[in-house]
């Protein structure tokens, strides 16, 4: 083990798993985006993909320990399946089968395993903040020593919702951790557009100044840094010390989320908004040229955490997981029509 | 001249038409499409009028308010009409308001234009029809498309009206192709249009249930029943007159609704009916609504919660007591 790994506090294990996880999240996302075309119509109104925001993810998740809770936006594909939660039921539930994580009910923009922690998802932007806010509340009740992590976008910051949370969250020392994950775009603007620290040149971590709580802005590409950050504010959260804003730098490799369009017409993924609205492909060519996933690879070979062989051994691995979620998605039932009426009220 | 025109592009005809007539209309929003909606706009008439906001839904409409009451006539795009709920306050309890609290004082004439009822896989928070809840907010006017020259017509009149308007319009009928007269053109408030005729039964459908009510009253007809087809186009003002004089021809009363059963437009129309027409009923008054469901993503149980052209056809034989002829094999 290398002195970085030590310093860092992560096995060749945990590394290992890391790394799978990420794996896991952008094969999963692969075959979402790719379903477009092998299985056109099974998908249905909108999905979005999380390429770009593994490693984010990944570090993030991996500093929890059982009991905490998550909550995150309608880009939810990559949490729960690093929290454990089985591919096969959260790709039946894009399908809209009955097999799925939710029954059909929710799709790709809701989902929920809430044995797993992750409590759920909001389609509005910022609307998950207070609740996350709230679970937080919750923690700090149960004085159970748990912690909930809140993602959500750059976008998200300019809601009141966001300003509201975060106050409340350090006034009250609540046990929550805010990972902003800003992937430089607010759907199809540019973060400068719509925000005024990002306009100035500033980070938007400056935000947490606002609510005097601690804000760090991290490489969201390399999951041992977020790791060391996000697990520091989860202990100080975890100790009654109060929330952290995490801005974690990411960059989305996909369009905001499959074409928007009246049933009938086939969906697809767009190109990426940095070629189709901004006319900027180096941009984009350079931030796949710094894709988290084979960074990481490429980091834990040159650092001989695994071989090569290894990585291969993992991606086949996943491969044949993903496959397998696949055709248990497409070879799964509808739901019943009337199973419609089942959960108006609980 | 009319030509055809999808009932998208119409809205934005109305919206540029009186742009370029009153320099006080501003239009501003999210940018959420590639190519943008108001990129055009921006283009023909300058950054100050139009604008892209943050993600700030109190922020835009409140703003719009606050330069309603400053003179100017805003248009804020809001895309989906969910958005405008996180919002809620200024829709409700501020913008329909200042002028009651005034005593006339001031106007607050704004347009919060808002797509609903996306029932095509947008699951439970993106296609709701919840034009309803806004129906008992004194002050607040509400428009509801069913055709591209309506489209147009009822934007421009928006625009034009010293009230705030909620206009809402049908994000599946977005590429929908219909006549639309070029130039100048307002279609009134409170003005129900016919849009087909009959004496066995009215209907009275709202948005993308027009057309289902008139596919349904085809089938109908060839089962011997004509029916009346009435879009009321805006729920505020609501043209009950209207309604009352057909339900007084047929004496029966059929209401094809997407939103909720309990709170949504076709309620509140079959309590004016029971209130002013009752006399005219020869029989009770069928609402074909929504079902009181979140909306699921997966397509069966989506369809099983929405009105559809069978549940109407039921609906009319149901309320006359007719049995319908057997379907052809």
């Amino acid at each position: 083990m290398s002195s970085d790994q030590e310093a860092h506090g992560l096995d060749k294990d945990r590394l290992s798993w890391m790394f799978k996880q990420m794996v896991r999240i952008r094969e999963f996302e692969e075959r979402v985006k790719n379903t477009f075309e092998e299985h056109p119509g099974a998908i249905r109104g909108h999905t979005h993909l999380a390429d770009g925001a593994e490693a984010s993810i990944v570090g993030s998740l991996a500093t929890l320990r059982g009991g905490d809770q998550v909550l995150a936006t309608y880009r939810c594909h990559g949490y729960p399946l690093a929290l454990g939660s089985d591919a096969n039921a959260m790709m039946a539930e894009i399908y809209g089968k009955k097999t799925g994580i939710c029954g059909g009910y929710g799709g790709s923009m809701h989902l929920v395993d809430v044995d797993r922690g992750f409590l759920g998802t909001s389609g509005i932007v910022g609307a998950g903040i207070p609740h996350a806010t709230g679970a937080a509340w919750a923690a700090q009740i149960r004085k159970q020593g748990q912690v909930v992590l809140c993602f959500f976008g750059d976008g998200a910051s300019k809601q009141g919702a966001f300003a509201e949370s975060l106050n409340i969250a350090s006034l009250w020392k609540l046990p929550i951790v805010f990972v902003m994950e800003n992937n430089s775009y607010n759907v199809v603007t540019r973060v400068e557009q719509e925000d005024a620290n990002a306009a100035a040149g500033e980070p938007l971590a400056i935000k947490a100044k606002a609510f005097s709580m601690p804000g760090v802005t991290i490489d969201g590409g390399d999951p041992i840094e977020v790791h060391g950050v996000v697990g520091a504010a989860v202990e100080r959260a975890r100790s009654g010390e109060g929330p952290t804003l995490v801005e974690s730098k990411v960059y989305r490799l996909s369009a905001h989320g499959n074409i928007i369009a009246p049933p009938g017409i086939p969906l697809h993924y767009p190109e990426h908004e940095a070629i189709a609205v901004f006319g900027a492909p180096e941009e984009y060519e350079a931030a796949l040229r710094g894709d988290p996933v084979p960074r990481f690879r490429a980091r834990l070979i040159g650092e001989g955490t695994i071989s090569a062989e290894e990585a291969d051994e993992i991606a086949a691995t996943v491969r044949q997981e993903m496959q397998a979620a696949v055709d248990f998605a497409w070879e799964s039932q509808l739901p019943d029509a009337a199973e419609a009426l089942n959960h108006v009220y609980a | 001249m009319a030509r055809e025109l999808p009932y998208i592009v119409a809205i934005n005809e109305a919206i540029e038409f009186e742009m370029a007539r009153d320099e006080r209309v501003l239009y501003f929003g999210q940018n959420i499409a590639t190519p943008s909606a108001l990129e055009p706009f921006m283009d023909a008439f300058g950054g100050d009028r139009v604008r892209l906001t943050p993600i700030s839904e109190t922020a835009e409409i409140g703003m719009a308010v606050g330069a309603a009451l400053a003179g100017l006539r805003p248009v804020v795009e809001l895309y989906m009409s969910e958005f405008l709920l996180v919002a809620m306050d200024q829709v409700v309890n501020e913008a329909p308001r200042f002028h009651a609290m005034s005593g006339g004082q001031v106007k607050v004439p704004l347009v919060l234009k808002a797509g609903y009822g996306f029932t095509a896989g947008w699951a439970g928070q993106h296609t709701g029809s919840i034009y309803g809840m806004f129906m008992g907010v004194p002050g607040l006017k509400i428009a509801l498309p069913s055709t591209a020259a309506d489209a147009k017509g009822l934007m421009a009149t928006s625009i034009r009206d010293d009230n705030p308007v909620c206009f809402f319009y049908h994000i599946l009928l977005t590429l929908e192709h219909g006549e639309v007269p070029e130039g100048e053109y307002l279609v009134p408030f409170g003005v129900a249009d016919v849009r087909r005729t009959g004496g066995d039964v009215t209907i009275v459908a709202t948005g993308w249930m027009v057309d289902r009510a008139l596919a349904a009253a085809e089938r109908l007809a060839a089962d011997g029943v004509e029916v009346e087809v009435i879009d009321p186009r805006t729920l505020a003002p609501l043209d009950t007159a209207t309604i009352l004089e057909s339900v007084a021809k047929t004496g029966h009363l059929v209401l094809v609704d997407q939103a909720t059963r309990h709170g949504g437009a076709s309620a509140i129309i079959a309590a004016e009916v029971a209130d002013q027409g009752f006399d005219s009923l020869r029989g009770p008054i069928k609402q074909i609504t929504a079902l009181d469901a979140t909306i699921p993503y997966s397509e069966p149980m989506e369809r099983f919660v929405i009105p559809d052209e069978d549940k109407i056809v039921a609906g009319v034989h149901e309320v006359l007591g007719s049995a319908p002829v057997a379907a052809k094999a």
